[in-house]
């Protein structure tokens, strides 16, 4: 880097700068640093609880090890069944339709010439990713409570069936929580792919047409092949990401309903409610334990599969 | 002739696909805002009439009795949790900006010494966390910020490795070397030319991530959820989340006592209460929308 403009003031000025220990620059990175040291490395260090017995009484570093005991506990437990099951099928279900629906409607979007209708889309469509999830759980409430629901009120009465209460029967959750996160995340999904979309050289779609080609076959032939690796990066890194669960959609939208749990209790709902329901710092530590090692090798593995096929596109 | 037909054939399948991208884009915009008007709908509709045919998009009866209940009769809790939120949110956003910006344009100077392992440092927080159990014992334990407004803006909300990144990688692009370098021979400190040149040519990545640090502030409810329980210190989603789950507990009350929330605009009250909460963002929304949308294509395209 002999170009490096920092080079080019006095060699004796540089050197100055060098040798002081602690600069300016440096303390402006410090607020950063300080906070990153406690939100997230005391934290990790903080993983070995799942190892001990805490006993508030004694302190944290007093309490007693306990080695596996806690994992144990947890794995015996017919919820580590249940948890797992849950986060990894509702996350395979939502990996494979981001990817779908994601890109359809990346190119749909692509296809509108109304500068116009297709602003209006987009508004449209990015809507439900800006509310909270609590605001997401009383609209389904307002769909779906068994009194006072829309759809028991003005539909299954329509269609003269009998009101169901939904917030007790598990069987329909599955339904509703891929529906509803499909719903919230479709607008910030297809952006990002509509983003790679438009990026894609026009000329390309210009020689393809004067060879004749159809639209049709300019999106199988052209688009999809070259937005190909964002989309297999996107889905590998949530893949690297497929232990853990949006804690919001699955404790609020089902309103923490314990009928329900069967279908909607995912690892962080489950190391939730047993931390601070249940006060089961054991259990919950090790759940969590479990979730940052696990979740960090996948990382690990994805970004290396990432590299190989699109190094532009990896973490690092 | 033969060039005739090709031209039809292609002009027809690009109408076909025309026309069902706009079909299908209208079907999702349609679903997209529609449950929003039965949020609406549901919390200017009477009393009387929840209980009798439950929520509708069009009831036969309308009412403003669940804004007066919010606005005049319980203005004084909700008030509270709306100024609570209000100030989370600029706090929380203004701090947010200044320290993720300093931090990372720290990081996109490329004379800084310590640049690759203060890199790692903040790129590690992406791929390695403690989890909820540690953060939470740690900042009940360590710092004891349960019932203090901290609480709102601490844990997890003020800064993270992605927005960092974002932002060095604006300041790489966008600001020159030779722009810091010149500033620095006119005798510029360090402070002066992040806050009079850089911060300057930096508005337009300000905006978008304070955009979305502002939202986030906005719709928190998970902070409070976990460190607030005085009902006073209660922000306008933790007050949200309260009534969600105290009212399913009111309702299983009322079903063993025979319907006693009938004179309490309870049903269309916690409507209310919800458009209140999500009005601010419904209503300044078309505005900011080019922002947002520029802030989810950087997030998706890195350097």
């Amino acid at each position: 880097m002999n170009t490096d403009p920092s080079k080019s003031i006095s060699e004796k000025e540089s050197y100055k700068r060098k040798k002081r220990f602690f600069t300016a620059l440096d303390l402006m990175a410090l607020p950063g640093i300080i906070y990153l040291i406690i939100n997230n490395y005391i934290p990790m260090g903080g993983l070995f609880i799942a190892f001990k017995k805490i006993d508030f009484a004694k302190g944290i570093f007093a309490s007693d090890w306990v080695g596996f005991q806690n994992f144990k506990f947890l794995f015996r437990s017919s919820d580590a069944a249940v948890i797992l099951r849950n986060t990894l099928l509702y996350n395979l279900a939502f990996i494979v339709l981001n990817c779908v629906c994601g890109i359809a409607v990346g190119l749909f979007l692509n296809e509108i010439r109304n500068k116009l209708a297709k602003k209006f889309y987009q508004t449209a469509i990015l809507l439900p990713q800006l509310i909270s999830i609590i605001i997401v759980a009383y609209i389904t409430y307002g769909f779906l409570a068994s009194e006072t629901g829309f759809v028991n009120n003005h539909i299954l009465k329509a269609m003269g069936k009998a009101a169901v209460n939904f917030y007790s029967k598990p069987a329909y959750w599955p339904f509703f929580l891929i529906f509803i996160h499909i719903w919230k995340t479709i607008g910030y999904n297809s952006i990002i792919y509509f983003s790679s979309i438009i990026s894609v050289d026009k000329s390309l779609y210009e020689s393809a047409e004067i060879d004749g080609a159809n639209r049709f076959q300019q999106i199988t032939k052209i688009t999809l092949p070259l937005i190909k690796p964002i989309a297999i990066t996107l889905t590998l890194m949530a893949c690297g990401r497929i232990f853990y669960s949006d804690f919001g959609l699955f404790y609020q939208v089902p309103m923490n309903s314990g009928p329900l749990y069967a279908t909607t209790n995912t690892i962080d709902t489950y190391v939730y409610r047993a931390l601070l329901q249940l006060n089961d710092i054991g259990m919950s530590s090790a759940a969590g334990f479990f979730q940052s090692i696990v979740g960090f090798c996948l990382i690990m593995i994805v970004n290396g599969i990432v590299r190989k096929i699109s190094p532009e596109n990896a973490l690092y | 002739m033969e060039e005739e037909s090709i031209r039809k054939i292609r002009s027809r399948s690009e109408r076909i696909l025309l026309i069902i991208s706009h079909a299908v884009l209208i079907f999702m915009s349609f679903t997209a805002i529609v449950p929003f008007l039965l949020l609406i709908s549901s919390s200017l509709t009477s009393e009387a009439e929840l209980v009798r045919t439950g929520y509708s998009f069009w009831p036969k009866e309308w009412s403003i009795d669940a804004y007066r209940y919010v606005f005049v009769t319980n203005w004084k809790n909700i008030g509270r949790s709306y100024l609570i939120t209000m100030m989370n949110t600029v706090i929380g956003t203004t701090l947010s900006l200044f320290i993720t910006s300093l931090l990372g344009y720290v990081l996109s100077r490329r004379d800084y010494n310590k640049r690759a392992i203060l890199s790692f440092f903040v790129f590690f927080t992406m791929l390695f966390n403690g989890g909820l159990v540690p953060t939470y014992i740690s900042y009940t334990r360590i710092w004891h910020i349960k019932n203090t407004f901290a609480a709102y803006i601490l844990p997890g909300m003020l800064m993270n490795a992605f927005n960092v990144m974002l932002m060095k990688s604006y300041f790489t692009m966008n600001i020159h070397p030779a722009l810091i370098e010149a500033a620095k021979i006119d005798g510029a400190s360090e402070g002066t030319i992040y806050r009079k040149i850089v911060m300057p040519l930096s508005l337009p990545i300000l905006a978008t991530i304070g955009l979305m640090i502002g939202i986030n502030f906005w719709n928190d409810w998970q902070n409070p959820l976990y460190y607030i329980t005085k009902q006073n210190m209660w922000s306008l989603q933790s007050l949200l989340n309260r009534i969600l789950s105290s009212i399913q507990t009111l309702s299983q009350m009322a079903d063993k006592m025979g319907g006693m929330t009938a004179n309490m605009p309870s049903t269309s009250a916690r409507m209310a209460i919800a458009v209140i909460g999500v009005l601010p963002i419904l209503v300044l929304y078309p505005f900011f929308q080019k922002y947002f949308v520029k802030g989810i294509s950087l997030g998706g395209v890195k350097e």
